[in-house]
């Protein structure tokens, strides 16, 4: 009788954790099956029949394309920058053990703490009050990389935390420079938490949109031509292009799942007979 | 000569605090600079002064020995990071209060002049007090929805994913691929007033049930406070998800088992064992769920109605369509420090040792 019940109990859980994910999909089958409809008028959101013409022609709308190409450009840059700053901050406080370490594990959260829309507002208020720079590339950029450089430091944090520091001390006690140390060691053991960090502070950069909106001035990024247009018309090519984007981010992830797995694959089939090898000698 | 040495040594095993201080006082240049404490000339010779400090940390580093720099490096690596955020995260929100206490001289004047103008925040909340109630009723009842939600889920992918574990993880962040705004108006097209969902329930007989409920509004379900806090629910669940993912996934599967041999039931043990590691995860994700949720805009533009607008849009629609500023400063700076005192309070009462 027990046994029933909790058997049932597990059923249930797992059903709902079904419903869950179902639920997460939803709006994702959406996007995805609409853009491959033929809309009537400007809206595109009631089903008339099936096409492929909008992905045969996924930058017909010029505006849109325009507006994505600005939002990767404004990524690239303040990707780059971030990823620099904060993979700085990361190591500095993974290697270090220093004075006042404590108070810059607690700065750095504060701009995750802080509702976007306060970012967004008080860099507006800071850009309002100077003559050095106009609204537009720069400010959206300098603001990117103002909420990016948190997630990256702490990202990269994580990442780096198991990090033998003294095998630098090894490499240098066999004669390698510093910079060499570095080029050969360091770098290539903390790049894979580095890599993620940045594909992350990229995804951010894309997709933001209340902080950018409040520093934009005529500049007009993805999200904000989505914005701007979903009152007017919405072009089945918003579709097109957000399945695209979801197409790739999911192969980049695959690929990194696949990557991972191989070579956790590959180190344990490695490691066995290196072991019994050694207990071997002993 | 002897006197030289002895203080470039002394310089030397103190270099931390030299480096620290250095860091601070060149932060602190630039907020100076950017939220303009300074003006004219004095701002020349702030911007000296930040020079002045940058360089004598490199010479120290280059001239003092070995362990003057093991003991800088840490500031050195900081220092671009930290100051870029003093520069565009502290002085910003200096500036915003700044600005939150000032009038406007004259109706058409583009400045505005510091005159401790309290009655920005008291017309703040004589006119903007149902927004603030909007933002944090609604961010509260989405955070609690996140959890009843992304609790079951995340426990299910951790304990019972097996080797499916980290595809079923996938499949949770999948969705956000897509960006916000559109994911956003598709539940708008979703919901819309005669849309499969709410033909759906009006054929099973739903609609009844659901407005007793308050969910749907005169068979309406977009454009509802309901539509809103789904919105924010299904927005933010992922925040709330992969915390307690985490936080379940570093629980030993040994201690459940061990509560089992004691002849502990199976709640008794997701209850006594499971759900005491797990908080840690559901805090971190209350925190990550709640505070983008009470400063959102966009769910309540595409999903509610005029009545159901929060702070957030309150806050753009003043400083970006009406351009007054001050009051919208005052309703950023409001929505702020009410945050930061839930933040500490909260994490007073639960801790914050896995907050970062």
């Amino acid at each position: 009788m027990m046994r029933t019940r909790s058997k049932m109990g597990r059923w249930a859980l797992n059903i709902f954790a079904g419903l869950g994910l179902l639920y997460l999909f939803t709006p994702i089958f959406f996007i995805v099956a609409f853009s491959f409809n033929k809309p009537k008028g400007n809206f595109n959101i009631a089903w008339q029949e099936f096409t492929f013409e909008n992905w045969m022609h996924p930058f017909a709308e010029k505006s849109l394309t325009h507006a994505l190409r600005v939002s990767l450009e404004i990524a690239a840059v303040s990707t780059l920058i971030s990823t620099v700053l904060g993979s700085l901050i990361a190591v500095a406080l993974s290697r270090y053990k220093f004075r006042g370490s404590g108070g810059i594990n607690l700065f750095l959260v504060l701009p995750l703490t802080t509702p976007e829309i306060v970012l967004g507002s008080s860099l507006a208020t800071l850009f309002l009050g100077q003559n050095f720079i106009d609204f537009g590339f720069t400010t959206i950029v300098i603001a990117h990389i103002m909420f990016q450089v948190s997630f990256v430091a702490l990202t990269v944090r994580a990442r780096i935390r198991g990090f033998d520091w003294t095998l630098e001390q090894a490499a240098q006690d066999l004669g390698a420079s510093p910079l060499r140390t570095f080029m050969k060691v360091t770098l290539p053991l903390i790049l894979p938490g580095i890599l993620a960090a940045s594909l992350l502070a990229f995804a951010l950069s894309i997709d933001d949109f209340i902080i950018t909106f409040f520093n934009s001035g005529n500049v007009v990024t993805f999200p904000l031509q989505i914005y701007g247009a979903a009152r007017v018309r919405i072009p089945p090519q918003i579709n097109v292009l957000a399945s695209m984007i979801l197409f790739i981010s999911v192969a980049v992830l695959l690929s990194g799942t696949i990557a991972g797995m191989r070579k956790e694959a590959a180190k344990t089939s490695a490691a066995k007979p290196k072991r019994r090898s050694l207990t071997k000698s002993a | 000569m002897t006197t030289g040495v002895s203080v470039s040594k002394r310089i030397g095993t103190n270099a931390d605090r030299v480096g620290l201080g250095a860091m601070l006082v060149a932060a602190l240049c630039l907020v100076a600079l950017g939220a303009k404490w300074v003006s004219g000339a004095a701002s020349s010779l702030v911007l000296l002064l930040l020079l002045l400090v940058l360089i004598g940390v490199l010479v120290l580093a280059l001239r003092g020995g070995p362990e003057a720099r093991r003991l800088l490096a840490p500031y050195g690596l900081l220092k671009p990071g930290m100051l870029w955020l003093a520069l565009f995260f502290l002085a910003p929100v200096w500036s915003l209060l700044r600005i939150s206490l000032s009038t406007k001289p004259s109706r058409f004047s583009v400045d505005y002049n510091f005159t401790w103008a309290f009655q920005n925040y008291s017309n703040a909340f004589k006119d903007f007090g149902t927004q603030f109630q909007h933002a944090f009723v609604y961010a509260a009842i989405a955070t609690v929805l996140t959890v009843l939600i992304g609790y079951p889920l995340a426990y299910v992918i951790a304990f019972r994913g097996g080797k499916y574990k980290n595809i079923l993880l996938g499949m949770v962040i999948i969705p956000f691929f897509t960006s916000y705004l559109i994911r956003t108006i598709a539940w708008s097209t979703i919901l819309a007033d005669r849309g499969f969902v709410v033909r759906a329930f009006d054929k099973v007989g739903l609609v009844q049930a659901l407005e007793w409920m308050h969910i749907m509004d005169n068979g309406k379900l977009l454009n509802t406070p309901a539509a809103v806090i789904g919105g924010l629910t299904y927005n933010f669940l992922p925040f709330m998800l992969l915390p307690i993912y985490v936080s379940l996934e570093k629980i030993d599967t040994n201690l459940v088992n061990a509560a089992g041999d004691l002849y502990s039931s199976a709640t008794r043990a997701f209850r006594k064992v499971v759900l005491p590691l797990s908080i840690p995860g559901v805090f971190a994700g209350t925190l990550l769920t709640f505070i983008p949720a009470a400063g959102d805009f966009v769910n309540a533009q595409f999903l509610g109605n005029p009545n159901t607008t929060m702070i957030g849009n309150s806050i753009q629609d003043q400083f970006l369509k009406q351009n007054n500023y001050p009051v919208a400063s005052a309703m950023s700076a409001v929505l702020m420090f009410s945050i930061a005192s839930l933040v500490l309070i909260y994490t007073k009462i639960f801790g914050t040792e896995d907050l970062a």
